[in-house]
């Protein structure tokens, strides 16, 4: 599914340059749910950036589900972010003027999708996050797990190969934070390929593999016994 | 390129972001605003100049006679000068065809009657190139002619106003009009487009007049127009000549400014078309200055805009937004909220044009009004400028790497 090797980042201050990634190797097969730990400056966004075509390597190998990820332009990108990846952002990054199920609706307009078929889509996704109901109010009249449910439902729409989650539950509660998990886990039982990025060890133990991160390489990489969030709330 | 789906997600944000779109679009309405009313005040301020200078043809030359003040080749001061119809002839011989038009002038006040209607007005004799000469438009009937010179007929022309006054509701063509005792046939009316004093005036034959008033060939001024071929150096050079010859014929000092005066209107068409000139900088000033203050605060806006959409920017591009739809929908909402904005302008500006115009009068702007045509050229440049300024802004924008314009908070 995902293949990185010899991955290298580093990022210019001043004259000199920060290293930030030194090579990092990292398998993820399809159907798996990692989480990348590591405290702050140890590269784990980077890495989930770079993963995320949001950000460009500057040497090593990374292949997408079959697909070579190298020197793409900014449509490419584009098109590739669409097609293969689904992102969950710690502050939700709801559009603030579209109600829910325009939002959800966002990245199948990218793809090209007639309206009516995306009104349908949007619906179907937002149905399987429990807000259906809640489908025409402004990201302003939602919760904090609500949002970040329509932002799951949104990442779920455009039925991506692979989900990113940076920090999901970085902006939220306990409880809720418990609910997002056993929805993600449960995504992540009808197959989906799920990534994490948290710095939560009990968050982190939601998922089947850790994977650790110091000062740009991996120090661990581990599975673990699933944790189902449910058992805990 | 009619894209529906686009057009809603512009409509959507511009509907959403209602302070957002006020803002913008009130600067391009306020600009053009701006430009349409003093554009069209200039306009209505050269309108009155036009006007106030159509009366007469501007290559006229008028002559008159005083007392001369200065003692010359042994004669007094104080000595009459008379021009007589040889003076006229004498110009026409001695100038050949530099003189387009010429003509004689005798003032007299006459009290003019029809009926039981009388009324004081100022009487012309004139040769027929007056007409010409003050640009009078036939209504109805004729004008003086040649045959009425040679042999002195007893008719006249009179103004519209003379027709209405004496003649009430009917018709004054053909009917005879009594000048202190002395019946005229009227041959012909008109009109004056420059000046309404001179419909308020009768013209008869020159030599009816000098035979009438003192049976003699005495003239009180004389009317000329030079060859309008003539360039402005060639027509003053022309009447300065012109001068000094009849101050030799007449004996006059050369420095005597009373006894001959020759007033060419060359020189009062030439302040007018400085005047013209200087208003047309005003004009291109004043446009151009509303012009950059619209596109200066195009420009902020749209940066300010694009600063404002940079997260939304950044998830649209994370959800897979090709660089093209982030430019394009950022620039068609500039343009489409910049046209609809300039257009309110354009119908504010008119209107207060319209509201304002009739009172203006008395402050030298006559029918303040701006082509249509001009204000849509001011509100395209609006546009492009506006989609230039943000055209920059917005690519840079859809260049931004999405996380870092999420990380923007």
């Amino acid at each position: 599914m995902l293949k990185i090797s010899q991955l290298h980042k580093s990022y210019p201050i001043g004259d000199s340059s920060l290293h930030v990634l030194k090579g990092i190797d990292l398998n993820v097969e399809s159907g798996e749910m990692v989480a990348i730990m590591g405290s702050s400056g140890s590269g784990k966004s980077t890495l989930l950036n770079i993963i995320g075509i949001l950000d460009e390597a500057d040497s090593g190998e990374y292949t997408l589900d079959g697909v070579e990820i190298k020197n793409l332009n900014e449509k490419k990108a584009a098109i590739y972010r669409n097609k293969f990846l689904g992102f969950i952002f710690q502050s939700f990054n709801l559009i603030n003027y579209k109600n829910a199920l325009e939002n959800v609706a966002l990245p199948l307009y990218y793809q090209g999708l007639k309206r009516k078929e995306r009104q349908e889509k949007a619906k179907f996704h937002l149905k399987k996050v429990g807000l259906l109901d809640w489908a025409h109010h402004l990201p302003s009249e939602l919760s904090g797990g609500q949002k970040q449910r329509v932002a799951i439902a949104r990442a779920l729409a455009a039925e991506p190969k692979l989900l990113l989650a940076d920090e999901p539950t970085g902006a939220l509660d306990m409880g809720t934070s418990y609910e997002i998990m056993e929805f993600l886990q449960q995504l992540n039982d009808e197959g989906k390929t799920i990534l994490i990025v948290t710095h939560e060890e009990d968050i982190a133990k939601m998922c089947k593999r850790i994977v650790r991160l110091r000062d740009g390489v991996i120090m661990e990489d581990k599975k673990v016994k699933q944790v189902r969030a449910g058992q805990n709330v | 390129m009619f894209d529906l789906d686009l057009w809603r997600e512009i409509f959507q944000s511009i509907n959403k972001n209602r302070l957002r779109t006020i803002l913008s679009g009130f600067t391009v309405v306020f600009a053009i605003m701006l430009f349409t009313i003093l554009f069209g005040l200039v306009n209505g301020l050269q309108n009155t100049f036009t006007e106030a200078f159509a009366d007469d043809a501007n290559n006229a030359i008028f002559i008159n006679s005083g007392r001369t003040t200065k003692a010359y080749k042994g004669l007094q001061a104080g000595r009459r000068i008379q021009f007589e119809n040889k003076e006229i002839d004498y110009i026409k011989d001695d100038n050949g065809n530099k003189v387009e038009f010429i003509t004689a002038r005798i003032y007299r006040n006459e009290v003019a009657t029809f009926r039981n209607e009388k009324s004081n007005y100022s009487v012309k004799a004139v040769h027929p190139d007056h007409q010409f000469l003050e640009r009078t438009v036939m209504n109805e009937g004729r004008y003086i002619n040649q045959r009425d010179i040679n042999e002195k007929t007893k008719v006249v022309v009179i103004g519209r106003l003379v027709e209405d006054d004496l003649f009430l509701k009917t018709t004054a063509l053909g009917k005879y009009i009594n000048l202190s005792g002395i019946q005229y046939k009227i041959v012909g009316i008109f009109s004056d487009e420059g000046n309404e004093n001179e419909e308020r005036s009768i013209y008869m034959p020159v030599s009816t007049a000098q035979q009438v008033y003192g049976n003699n060939e005495y003239i009180d001024q004389i009317n000329l127009s030079y060859n309008p071929d003539m360039n402005f150096d060639q027509a003053i050079a022309f009447s300065k000549s012109l001068e000094k010859k009849l101050k030799e014929r007449f004996s006059v000092a050369k420095l005597d400014q009373r006894a001959i005066r020759v007033r060419n209107m060359a020189e009062a068409s030439r302040d007018v078309n400085q005047m013209m000139v200087v208003l047309g900088i005003l004009v291109l000033v004043i446009g151009l200055g509303t012009l950059i203050a619209g596109i200066v605060g195009i420009s902020n806006i749209m940066i300010f805009i694009v600063k404002e959409r940079t997260k939304e920017i950044g998830i649209r591009k994370a959800l897979g937004a090709q660089p093209r739809s982030i430019v394009l929908i950022i620039l068609l909402e500039s343009v489409l909220i910049t046209a609809i904005a300039g257009y309110i302008g354009l119908l504010i500006g008119t209107g207060v044009l319209n509201l304002a115009g009739p009172s203006l009068k008395e402050y030298f702007i006559t029918d303040p009004s701006v082509k249509t045509s001009l204000v849509v050229m001011a509100t395209i440049t609006l546009i492009i400028a506006g989609a230039l300024a943000g055209y920059v802004p917005a690519k840079k924008a859809s260049r931004i790497k999405p996380i870092v314009a999420l990380r923007n908070e």
